[in-house]
This record gives structure tokens, sequence and C-alpha cells, in this order.
């Protein structure tokens, strides 16, 4: 592993991460002391989950330089793709016992029947829509995961740096697909529940028995393994060649393309890699999460991804962990109403009332006075300084940007 | 079937209120011997009390009915007895059925009687033959709205007697226009009535189909032999033509004409019932499991004669065979139903060509508030490069300006005239203030512009929600804004959509005149194309940015209280509309307003076609509208519009 | 490096932590309150919040419950849905509540569901709803479609003659079953499929212009035609304000609406909009004492002299009321205990008469209809009596064969045909 040494931040990350992930079993209900709840495991679960997609998205945008703003689709499309296996074949359990009592055995038929009234009934559907052929099996569901935000993320990613959409336009473009994403599933003819969604995904088929103390530390530590090794993954990928091209792109695509590379393609491969990897990370969310539905998709959700990895810091692997972490758990806390109000002279201030207004001003002030995130705050601590690319100097103002990022 | 509660209410009176008939001479006396059915009234069982009343021959009926309908009538608890009243603060002032001053009594010893929507219908059509050439217009006007809503046989006669007399010429027409309409349904003439039809020619008013279409309603009979005798077919069916084979099974298995077919469930209660030692029909339960399987065991059972034998294919197709199906028109008269049809064919040509004027209007008007939602985005985004996640919220400021001024000015008119410019004055200081505090350090970093306004986005929409709460606000239009204006029944749009357009176009007009004819366009457009070689020529850059941001947040508070009178406000009412308004200002074209216009005409209009296209899911409309717009922009990046030359960029 | 990163983990661990066990420490009986306070569902779940507090302060007031106070734990799901599932079980592991009152829509209701399932929780969900379900840790306080949607449509069908219905909803999944079973409804009652018009429109849809002029066409063959509104929230005010300026008034077109309250008409002008009707099991207008004092008490609590009451409110009065009594004469706030009591508790409701706790979780109420008056408040036109809720509809074919019966067959979801018990969780 050579490039762990061009990487010091890997091991440290790694080693966190598994010291982490102990000492919350020791301390969990459901391997340990019980100490920290089982609802606390599953937003821990759910955070490295975040921490995951944040980090795909660190890769297109802190290191190619694609600003995506619909990466959530992808997170949601695999939750969509997961939640469509663990909800068929929990069905179909209940199903099979319930029609095991009605005198005569089932036939295929009434078995399939009976899945389909059960999760489709409250929508008012009566056939199994075809997109859900292959919800029997697990392998094949488990492939969709991975190639339907995939292909989503070819078709789309081909058509628009083909068209050599960039910049501002892209992140508008990506809004716009998950914005119609979510629109398209929110409909019932979609075959997806509509606005319902997908629900009862904590209970796993067949694990019926399983506590959820113990299923909650299960998925802890999946998401945990997901997460060190999607690390290792991109640390490998950005440090190599591979990497020097894609942060060239990111600081003069044209110059790279007049040096005979092919822009798109790199760029294609950085957005399919970061879409499966964020559909992955979605596979592991919902299954703890338990319902997903096409609010998930939300416009706003994948620029809240986009903010965490700008707070973390982007273009620092670590800095998106930190980011999604930091964020996603300080506003599980002030939602949770556990935030205690402050008096102040001329009222109380009430966290839940409030948060928002402070979570959208520090999108302001991180932005403006510390354009590296909480991640160059590690910078300093070590002394590190940004190594000098050769671009032209900038006045004071300008941060941490180079020349052409600068002059756009 | 909704004859029988009414036969039933009738025989209930009989029984209960025949007596009170005979002897009935004044309201009073009816009322009371029909108190149950009048205290809790249905339009199911109250018209016998209402003929009563009619022809109890008092005096005071009329006066009578208008108050019940008026909710006006009162029955004082003490003694069970009938008044008018009127509200007075905490009292009702009485008077007595006769018309007798009763003076003042408190409301708690009266109830009020409230009829149903259903039975103010009875009562106005009892109304009728006393109104219709009363010296009240007003009175004639709601006899004639009555005739209008529940057009019956009996208006037909006093409504000719009244034509004649009615001084009132719109009126006079109103009534000849009725009575045309009435004839052609009720008149026992069928040569009148075809009159009637034709003289209407192609008239696309919705009365008039509403009143042709019921002639030619149909009725589907299966027959065994020939054709019914006397019977007007609309139509032969021809089975797998005009009907399927399973349809037209249906149809007879409806009539009891032949067992109905096997179903899954049958088939399966069947084998339970003869289920004997884990054995049906030959077959082991555990074989069961197949549908196959079923059906052997049920051919098994059929043999045997244990079950009902069930129809296969071709026995299905030998029954269909005897049968014969028709459309029958209910109306007997075959010269009115062919005239009705020859009509309604030439009406429904012109309805589509006036559906489809009415849809262009639709689609302009969506396109207008579009565009207007859009335009300041086209200033700061389209011309300064700006992406303001925030401008959603400046819509929804302007919004809530427009709601504040309404509580300080009661007078909608004047609260709207203040308000527009109050919610531009509030929205540019806004605007001047972000550009100042934020945006000015970050005209290098268009990206990050996008997160800082996304928090102050966020920030701004909560502290709305903690000012004006999470209820929606009433924003009311001023009253000659109320109403729509209509061409016919089939056109018409709304005047605040008509102003909303209205103010687009003024809006673009504006917009024109200062980037091309002022001093501050000329310097807006000069620091665009190039602020340093601008800010040489002596402009002030900073102050050039600083006043078009102000101008475009300024627009969308204007845009935001046109938007609240429309619609809801709330604090996400802007957030609706910025992603549409975003996309609206990339597909038209970015830096011409030109641009932004094409490009909300092409939504606009496309969401409307794409509706009538599929007019029961309006999600569907949008989700496809923005699909096609990531297409077109894969074609088309730089957008309907596209700048070029230099001032294109990169 | 690493040691700041540590340091952060450790404090944001002491962060999460450090309350729960601060909470141990007290001796009251914990009420959850899950509803959303920020978000889009917070224009109406807030007003629910407030309702509970305010019926929380009455009880301490009158000494709180089997000698100990009562104490609110208010969470924000913030409109989220995967939200309400993780504050459910925060307040059921966590917190330890002991009950809970809380969810708007029907998919946080189905979110939260299994979460109390598996624990043994207690949910009092206040809204009118799609039916098809009973679980056993939910009470339903809110109207089952046959006590509201069906009544309403009876009266269309009865008092005002309507032949033709346009059933307009948004797209999600209370409007979607309410339209399946009032399709099912009124095929039954002689109307054919073609005069039955649907459409669904997305969440705070405000371009109803060419809707309402579909609507207004379908006159066209000379029925009466009627409209039933699942429409929710805030899009009711463009729907409305489109209405009013088309002149469609309710002689010509009468409009019920299944989601449109006292709350909903405060962000209207209702002069344009006399005579439209909503159907509700509470109506701020009902004329009795109890309402009058239920009234005062929540403008006193909340300080605002124009704020309204509505239905959704009533529901939780009645839940908590039910649940209070439930706990006094089972003297225990547990689970199984306080839901068998629960069964057969009786409690007078704000518009006259009584409602009672059926065996399948949902109340008995009477129907009410309502006229729209210019003031923003209805005009009661029809009150039936109470009217049993019923969580499996008649009128579809797959569950007019099911019931619920948690008194003595003790399942949510019994089949009558074969009599099994289909399944003793809840459909999610």
């Amino acid at each position: 592993m050579l490039f762990a040494k061009s990487k010091p931040s890997l091991i440290v990350v790694i080693a966190t991460l598994l010291v982490f992930s102990l000492v919350v079993t020791v301390l969990s209900e459901g391997y340990g002391t019980g100490v920290l709840s089982t609802s606390f495991i599953k937003t821990l679960g759910k955070t490295l989950c975040l921490c995951l997609a944040a980090l795909a998205m660190d890769l297109v945008w802190g290191y190619a330089g694609i600003l995506s703003l619909g990466h959530m689709a992808f997170f949601a499309l695999g939750g969509y793709m997961i939640g469509m296996w663990l909800m068929y074949a929990r069905t179909a359990e209940i199903v099979t016992t319930a029609l095991a009592g009605g005198g005569l055995p089932a036939t295929p038929a009434e078995i399939q029947d009976g899945i389909t009234s059960q999760i489709f009934g409250v929508v008012g559907t009566s056939e199994l829509p075809f997109i859900w052929g292959f919800a029997h099996s697990f392998p094949l569901q488990m492939l969709l995961v991975v190639l339907v935000p995939g292909l989503l993320a070819l078709c789309f990613g081909w058509l628009a740096f083909r068209a050599r959409v960039t910049g501002v336009y892209l992140s508008i473009l990506t809004q716009a697909m998950t914005l119609a994403l979510a629109l398209y599933l929110f409909q019932n003819d979609s075959g997806l529940r509509g606005n319902n969604g997908l629900s009862g995904l904590q209970n796993l088929p067949g694990l019926s028995s399983t506590s959820q103390d113990s299923l909650s530390i299960w998925f802890f530590w999946a998401s945990a393994a997901a997460l060190g090794l999607a690390y290792l993954l991109i640390s490998w990928v950005v440090s190599g060649k591979f990497g020097s091209v894609i942060r060239a792109i990111r600081d003069d695509e044209a110059r790279v393309r007049f040096l005979g590379y092919s822009v798109e393609g790199y760029k294609l491969f950085v957005f399919i890699l970061t879409a499966v990897i964020c559909a992955l990370a979605g596979a592991l969310y919902y299954p703890q999460a338990g319902i997903i539905n096409p609010a998930e998709l939300a416009p706003t959700a994948s620029i809240y991804l986009a903010v965490w990895v700008a707070i973390g810091g982007r273009g620092r692997l670590y800095g998106a962990i930190i980011g999604a972490a930091f964020v996603s758990l300080l506003s599980s806390w002030f939602t949770g109403g556990r935030a205690p109000s402050i008096p102040l002279v001329f009222g109380t201030l009430n966290w839940v009332d409030w948060w928002q207004v402070l979570l959208g001003l520090s999108f302001v002030l991180v932005t403006l006075f510390a354009p590296k995130g909480i991640g160059g705050l590690f910078d300093s601590l070590a002394g590190l300084h940004s190594p000098n690319r050769r671009g032209a100097p900038l006045g004071p103002n300008d941060g941490s940007l180079q020349e052409k990022e600068a002059l756009k | 079937m909704r004859v029988l509660p009414f036969v039933l209410a009738v025989l209930a009176w009989m029984f209960f209120g025949a007596f009170a008939t005979v002897q009935a001479d004044t309201a009073q006396s009816v009322l009371t011997t029909n108190t149950a059915l009048v205290e809790r009234a249905s339009r199911q069982t109250i018209a016998p009390v209402i003929a009563a009343l009619v022809e109890s021959g008092d005096e005071m009926v009329p006066a009578i009915l208008e108050a019940w309908a008026d909710k006006r009538l009162g029955l004082r608890k003490a003694d069970g007895v009938y008044l008018l009243i009127r509200a007075e603060g905490d009292n009702y002032a009485t008077r007595s059925l006769d018309g007798q001053d009763l003076g003042l009594a408190p409301k708690s010893d009266i109830t009020e009687l409230k009829p149903n929507a259903g039975v103010r219908g009875l009562i106005a059509t009892a109304l009728v033959q006393f109104n219709l050439s009363s010296k009240d217009t007003a009175k004639r006007v709601a006899a004639l709205d009555s005739i209008a809503t529940d057009p019956n046989a009996d208006a037909l006669t006093p409504l000719r007697a009244s034509i004649e007399n009615e001084p009132d010429t719109a009126l006079k027409d109103r009534k000849q226009r009725l009575e045309r309409l009435l004839t052609l349904r009720f008149d026992p003439d069928s040569a009148a009535r075809v009159a009637a039809i034709e003289s209407f020619g192609t008239d696309t008013q919705l009365d008039l189909r509403a009143a042709l279409n019921p002639l030619l309603s149909t009725k589907r009979v299966a027959v065994e032999g020939a054709a019914p005798e006397g019977a007007n077919i609309a139509n032969t069916l021809k089975i797998d033509e005009d009907i399927t084979s399973n349809q037209a099974y249906g149809q007879l298995v409806d009539a009891s004409l032949v067992p109905a077919r096997l179903t899954v469930a049958d088939q399966r209660a069947a084998l339970l019932a003869n289920l004997k030692d884990g054995v049906v029909g030959g077959l082991p339960l555990a074989k069961l499991n197949t549908q196959s399987a079923r059906d052997r065991a049920y051919t098994a059972l059929e043999t045997q004669g244990l079950a009902r034998v069930a129809a296969t294919e071709n026995e299905i197709a030998a029954t269909l065979a005897k049968y014969q199906f028709f459309d029958i028109y209910d109306e007997r008269d075959p010269a009115v139903t062919d005239a009705a049809r020859d009509a309604l064919r030439a009406i429904d040509q012109n309805v589509g060509l006036m559906r489809a004027a009415d849809l262009g209007l639709d689609g302009l008007s969506l396109a207008s508030i579009y565009f207007l939602a859009a335009i300041g985005l086209a200033i700061t985004f389209g011309v300064m490069g700006v992406i303001n996640m925030a401008h959603g919220e400046f819509i929804t400021i302007g919004a809530y300006t427009g709601y504040v001024v309404q509580q300080w000015i009661s007078d909608y008119t004047i609260s709207i005239l203040v308000a527009l410019p109050l919610a531009f004055a509030i929205t540019f200081g806004l605007g001047v203030a972000m550009e100042r505090l934020v945006i000015r350090f970050l005209y290098k970093r268009p990206l990050e512009t996008l997160l800082a306004t996304f928090g102050i986005s966020i920030a701004l929409q909560q502290i709305l929600k903690n000012i004006f709460g999470t209820q929606a606000r009433p924003l009311t239009s001023p009253a000659w804004l109320d109403g729509a204006w209509m061409l016919n029944d089939v056109v018409s749009i709304s005047y605040i959509r008509v102003a909303i357009f209205v103010l687009a176009l003024l809006f673009l007009g504006v917009f024109l005149w200062i980037i091309k004819r002022t001093r501050l366009g000329l310097e807006v457009r000069a620091v665009t194309q190039n602020p340093t070689m601008a800010a040489s020529m002596g402009i002030n850059p900073d102050r050039i940015n600083m006043l078009t941001f102000g101008i475009g947040s300024g627009i969308a508070g204007i845009a935001g209280v046109a938007i609240g009178l429309f619609a809801k406000v709330t604090s996400e009412l802007g957030s609706d509309y910025i992603v549409q308004s975003f996309m609206t200002v990339v597909v038209g074209g970015v830096g011409n307003i030109w641009g932004a216009l094409a490009g909300a005409t092409m939504i606009g209009g496309l969401q409307k076609t794409i509706e009538w296209l599929n007019p029961s899911n309006t999600l569907a409309a949008q989700t496809y509208m923005i699909l096609f717009i990531i297409l077109f922009i894969q074609f088309r990046p730089r957008g309907i519009i596209a700048l070029k030359g230099r001032a294109a960029g990169d | 490096m690493k040691l700041s990163r540590r340091a952060f983990l450790a404090t944001s661990i002491a962060a999460f932590t450090a309350p729960a066990v601060a909470f141990a420490q007290e001796d009251t009986i914990k009420v959850g309150v899950l509803h959303s306070l920020s978000g889009t569902m917070a224009i109406s779940e807030t007003t629910l919040k407030d309702t509970m507090l305010m019926l929380i302060e009455a009880q301490n007031a009158k000494g709180g419950l089997l000698g100990k106070k009562l104490e609110a734990v208010v969470v924000d799901p913030a409109s989220d849905w995967p939200l309400f599932a993780e504050k459910a079980r925060e307040l059921l592991t966590v917190s330890k509540v002991d009950v809970m009152f809380g969810c708007w829509t029907s998919v946080s209701r189905k979110s939260v569901l299994p979460v109390i399932e598996e624990l043994n929780g207690l949910l009092f969900y206040p809204v009118q709803y799609e039916g098809e379900e009973s679980s056993k840790n939910v009470f339903y306080t809110g109207a089952a479609p046959n006590q509201q949607a069906i009544p309403a449509v009876d009266y269309f069908l009865d008092e005002l003659g309507i032949e033709k219905f346009a059933l307009l909803g948004t797209d999600y999944v209370y409007p979607r079953t309410t339209n399946n079973i009032l399709e099912a409804y009124l095929i039954s009652k002689g109307i054919a499929k073609e005069d039955i018009f649907v459409n669904y429109t997305p969440f705070g849809h405000s371009d109803w212009s060419k809707i309402v002029g579909d609507v207004v066409g379908l006159g066209a063959d000379g029925k009466k035609v009627g409209v039933i509104s699942t429409i929710n929230g805030d899009a009711n005010i463009g729907f409305y304000k489109e209405l009013a300026a088309a002149g469609v008034t309710a002689d010509k077109l009468p409009v019920v609406a299944f989601s449109v309250g006292e709350e909903e008409l405060s962000g209207l002008d209702t002069s344009n909009l006399v005579g439209h009707l909503a159907a509700w099991n509470y109506f701020m207008s009902a004329d009795t004492p109890e309402n009058a004092a239920f009234i005062a008490d929540w403008k006193a609590f909340i300080k605002d002299d124009k704020r309204v009451t509505n239905d959704p409110m009533e529901a939780h009065y009645i839940g908590f009321n039910m649940w209070v009594n439930a706990v006094t004469s089972a003297g225990t706030t547990d689970v199984d205990a306080v839901s068998a009591a629960m069964i057969g508790q009786k409690f007078p409701n704000l518009t006259g008469g009584v409602s009672e706790m059926l065996p399948n979780h949902h109340l008995t109420k009477p129907v009410l209809i309502g006229e729209i008056r210019a003031d923003g408040q209805f005009d009661i036109i029809s009150q039936t009596d109470p009217v049993p809720g019923d969580a499996w509809t008649d009128f579809l074919p797959e569950s007019a064969v099911l019931e619920a019966d948690w008194k003595d067959l003790k399942c949510g979801m019994y089949n009558t045909q074969t009599k099994t018990c289909v399944q003793l969780t809840s459909n999610y």
C-alpha cells in the first residue's frame, strides 16, 4: 500500500473508525453496557452512511470539480432498491403464514396476489408493477442497488459531459434531475407507493426474532466497514496519476483536454463511481432509518450534502467525513428537544425555532471566512500550507482558490 | 333506486301530515304539524311540507319560505311556535308568521332553522311561481337561477307566462333562453322541441350542452332475438368490436340471464367444501398448490356432480351468439335525438377549438407567473452570474409584506398599491445588504455563492416562520380583481391572472427600458461584460453590482405580492418556485431578458399541454416537463436564446 | 490531530448521553409529543403540540395523574418521515415516555408503527385517515372513512342530488385510499364509473385554473356535479381562490372538503366561498358549554384571541382525557394495562354526545357537515348520531372480510371468512 504513505490521514482515519466502532459496541445495549441507547446507535450508523455519501461528494466536487447537486438521488435510489427486496421478502413471509391457515395450500398466484395487495393495497393498485420483477431475489436486487443508480449516472453524465455542460449549469441540471426523479416517485403510478414510500425496512426478513438492539450494531459495523473501505478506495483513486488528472480537470478543464486526455471519460468515471458509492450508502442507510419516501430526494437534500462537504473542508477526504458527522449529529441533537433553551433579556431562545437560523448563518460564515472548512483547522494545527500550484497570485480575499477557479 | 326514500317520505307524510292538510289554512299550523320534518329538514322528506305550505293559500307563504331559506325562520323552544327572526346582537327581533311584531327575544330561547342546500333548492323551486313576475328584480333573478339549476317541466308554463311583461331586457333575454332550454327538454310537442334545439345553432354555453346531453342518454340492453318494438336505437353493438365478450357476458350476468363465471374464490370454496380426509376430487390436499391441479380437482368434482358446472369458453361464445346487444336512447322520439345529436356534433367541434384557446390562456398565465418569479433571477443570475438561492425567500418576503400592509390598511385597493412599492423597497434593501455583506466577497467563486445564499435561504425561511407562524396568512385581492373574464363557458381566465400577466409585461418593459435606455443600464452592461475595463472608464463596479442585485431582489418582492394574491402565503411560498425559476432562466438562455421570457413561455405552455394530455395527474405533467428540460439543455446547453460573440464568455 | 478528533467524539457522546441520564432521576409520568414543528407539516402540527401542552398543563393543575406530575417531552420530527421513526424510538427508549400523542400524515404514522409495535409503545393518532389499519399500539381518535367520507357522500347523494362526482386530491395515500373507497361506494350506489372524475395534484399545488375549468366542464352532460376534495393543507388556498374567481358558487357546484377546517380557512377570505361544505366530527361553531369552555381555555393558553380550534384538536382532547381515565382506572401507566382499560372508555365530546373507544381502537363520533360562513366559521347543517369507526371498510372487497377486535379476538386484521388472524403486526 504505497499510496498510504502519501496519505498520512488514511491510517489515522481507519484507526479512529475502528476504535470508535469498538467503543460504541462496548457501550451499546445489544452487546455491551447499554450506556448508548439503540436509537443513538442507529443515529450513529446512519451518520456513518451520510459520511460515506459525503466522501463520494468530496471526490466528485472537491477533487473533480463537478458540483453535483443531485447525488442524494443516487443515495435514495440505492435505498429504494434494497427497500423493495426488504419489503417484498418481509411481506412474503407474512402472506405465506397467513395463507397456510386458509385450508388449501396456496398457489404461487395466490401468494403473489397476497403480497401485492399487502404492499399496494394502501395505494389502491392490485397488480405488481413490473419494476418489482426482481424483488423476490436478494442477489438480483442487490445487483440493482449498484446498476440502477450507476446506469442513471451513466446516462445523465454522458449527456451532460458530452454537451460540455459545466459549472453552475451542471449544478442546476443535477438539481433538475433529482427534482424530476422525486416528482416521478411521488406519483402513485410510479409503482413505488408514491408519497407513502417503502416502510418497515428495519425489520429484516427471516430475522424477526432478532432484536433491534443487535441489528443496530450489525448495521453500524456494516456502515463503518463500508466507510473504511470507501475511504481506502477513494484515497487510492485520488493518489495516483488518475488523481492528478481529475484535479487538473478541476483546475483547468480545457488545458487537460488539449493535453490529449479524455476529459469526458474521466468525469464520467468519477460521476458513476461516486453515484454507486452513494447508492451503497443509501442501501445501508434506509434499513436503519426504516422508511424511504420521495421527500428524501428533495433538491435541498443534495444541497445539504454539498454544504456538509464545504463545512468539513472540500478537497480533503477526512474533511467530508467530519463535516457530515458534525452537522448531522448537531441537527439531530437540536431537533431532539433536549437542547436547553437559553433565556435572554427579551424572551427565551428556543432551539427548535432557531437552530436552522444558526445552521444557515454558519454556512454563510464558513463560506466567507473559512473556505477550507473544519478540515482547514487541522492544516493549521499541523502547520501545513497549500502547495504552490503555480497559479497567478491572488489577493487575500480569495482564500484557498487557484487562479482558474477564482477567475471563473 | 333513489325513488324509494321519496316514496317512503310521501307515505310518512301522508300518515303524519294528511290530517293536517285537511284543516290547514295557516302556514303556522302546517309547520307545526310537520315540525319533526321541518326541524331536521331533508331534501328526501321535506317536499310534501313545502307543497302543503304553498297550497295552504296563506298570503305570507312566499315571505316565510324566503325567510326559511335565508336562515331567518326560528322555532321558539318553549311552545314550538315558528317565528320570523332577525339577529340583533344577543337577541332576535321576532315577528309572528302573520307578520305581527313580537319584539326581542334572547337567542337562547329560539332555535334557528338551518335548512341545507338541498332543502333550499326545493324552497327556491317552490318560490319560482311567486317570483317570476315579482316587482323585485333580485327575486326574479333568483327564480331564474333556480330554474337554471333545477330545470323541471313544471316551470315551463309560469316561465312562458312571465316573458311577455318582463320590463328588463337582459332578464327578458335570459327568460327566453331558459324557455327554449326547457322547451327542448320538456315540451310535449316534438316539432317544438326540434325547433328549439335548432334555434341555438352552435352555441357553446354549458347550459345548452347540459340540456342536450341528457336527451342522448342511452341504456345498454341484451335481447334474445330481434330489437324491442318501438325502441329508439342508438347503436347495435357487435361483439369484439364495440364490446368485448367479457363485457357482453357480464351484461347477461347482470341481467340474471346466465349464471356468473367461476371465480378463483368460488373454486376455492367449492374445493374446501368437498374436502374429505385430506383428499378432494381425487387429489391429495398437499398437491393443490398450483392452479392447474385445482382445475383438475374441480373438473373431477363437476363430473361427480358435486360442484356447479362452470361454463367453458365455447359455451360462453354460443350463449352470446343467441343475444343481440343494443344501446337504446331513453328519449323515445327519434326526431329529437337526431336533432340533438347533430347539434351536439357541431357544438363539440366548436368547444374543441375553445378548449384549445382556453388551454392557451392557461399556459400564458402560467408562463407569466414563472416569468414574474424568474425575472429577478434573470437579472441576478443571468446578468451578474450570481446564484441567489435566497431568491425564493425574497418572493416570500414580498408576499408577507402584502399581508402586513393589509393588517394596517383595510382598503384592499390602497393596500395593494402601498404594498407593491413597499415590497420592492424592503427586498431591495435586503438584496443590497446581502450583496454588501456576503456576495461581493464571492464574485470570483460562483459555486460558493450558491452555498452561502442557500444558508441565507434556510435562515430567512426559519426567521419568517418564527415571526409569522406556520399558518398560511390571508392576502386578499381587491374586489375589482375578483371574478374572471369569461368569453364563454369554456374560455375564461381570472382577473387576478390577467393582472399578473400585465404586471409581467410591465416589468419586461421596465427592464428593457432600464438596460437599453438609461445610464444605469449602460453601466450594468459594461460591468457585466468587462468589469476591469468598465472600472477604468470611471464606472464604479461595486456600486453597479449593488444596484443591479438590489433591483433583481426588489422585483422578486413585487412578484411575491402578485403570487401571494392567487396562491397561499406561507414561509414556503418562494421555495416552491426556486428550482423552476432557475430552470426558466437556464432554458431561456442566460444574460438575456428575452431568454427568460422564452423559457417561461416554453415551460408554461409545455406543462399545460402535458396536463391536457393526462388530465388526471398533474404531477406527471411537472415530471415530464422537467425531464424535457434536462434533455433540452443537453442539446442546447446555452438555452433558447444564446448570447453570441465575446459577451457569451467562455 | 488524533487528539482533537478523539476529543470531538468524546464530547459529542457526552452531549448525547448526559441529558438521558438527567431525565431518569425525576419521578413524573412522561407524555411524548411527536408533532412536526418545522418543515411542511408544521403548519398543521404545531397547533396540536400546543393543544397537548395545554391539556397537560390543565391536568397538572388538577393534581396530575396517579399522584405524579405529567411531563411533556416535545420533539421535532421536522416533517421528515424517517425522523418520525427515529424520534419515536428516542422517546420510548431514551426519554422512556409512557404514552405518545402525535403524527399527522399517514406516512408519518406508517413510519412510527414498526417502532412502537416492536417496543410496545402507545400512540394516540388524532387525524382523520384512510382506515385499513388497526394496530395494537395505536388508538385512532380521528375519523375513519365511514365517519367522514361516506356520510359526506351520502349527503351529496341524498340532500343535494349530485349525479356526477369530481374527486380531487393531493397525491398521497389518504386521498388515494379514500377515493378508492368512495369510488367503490358510489358505484354501489348506482353512479356510473364514467361519472366519477379523479385528479391528483402535488403537495402545495397552486396553479388550479385548468382543473377548476375541467370540473366546471363536467356539467356539460346535464348531470349535477359535486366536488369531493381531499386536497391537503395550503394547496387548498389556491384552490378556493380559483373557485371564487371562476364564480363557482355552492349552488352550482358544491365542494365538500375533508381536510379543510377553521385553521385552513383562516388563511383565506371566505366571503366568496359561502355555502361550500366540509365534513368533520367537530366544528368550532358547535354550540355546547363544553366547547365554549374549550375554546376559552385555548385562547387563554395561546394568548391570541383570533386563534381557532379544529377537529384534530378535539381528537387530542378526547384521546388525552380517555387516556387519563384509563390510567386512573388501571392504576398504572403500563401499556398493556392501559390499552385494555382504554377499550370501552367513554368521554363526552365537544359537540354534545359521548364518544366511546371501540375494541378496534377507533372512536364512535358524530359526523357533522358544515357550510362555510363569511367569517371563516362553519354553519353546522347536519349532525348524525355517533357513528362507530370502522377500521376496515366494507366497500372494498379485500377489506370487507376483515375485522379488528383487540378485546376478544386480540387481532387487528381478522379474516371473518377463513376465521383466522391474518397478521398481528400492522401493514406498513
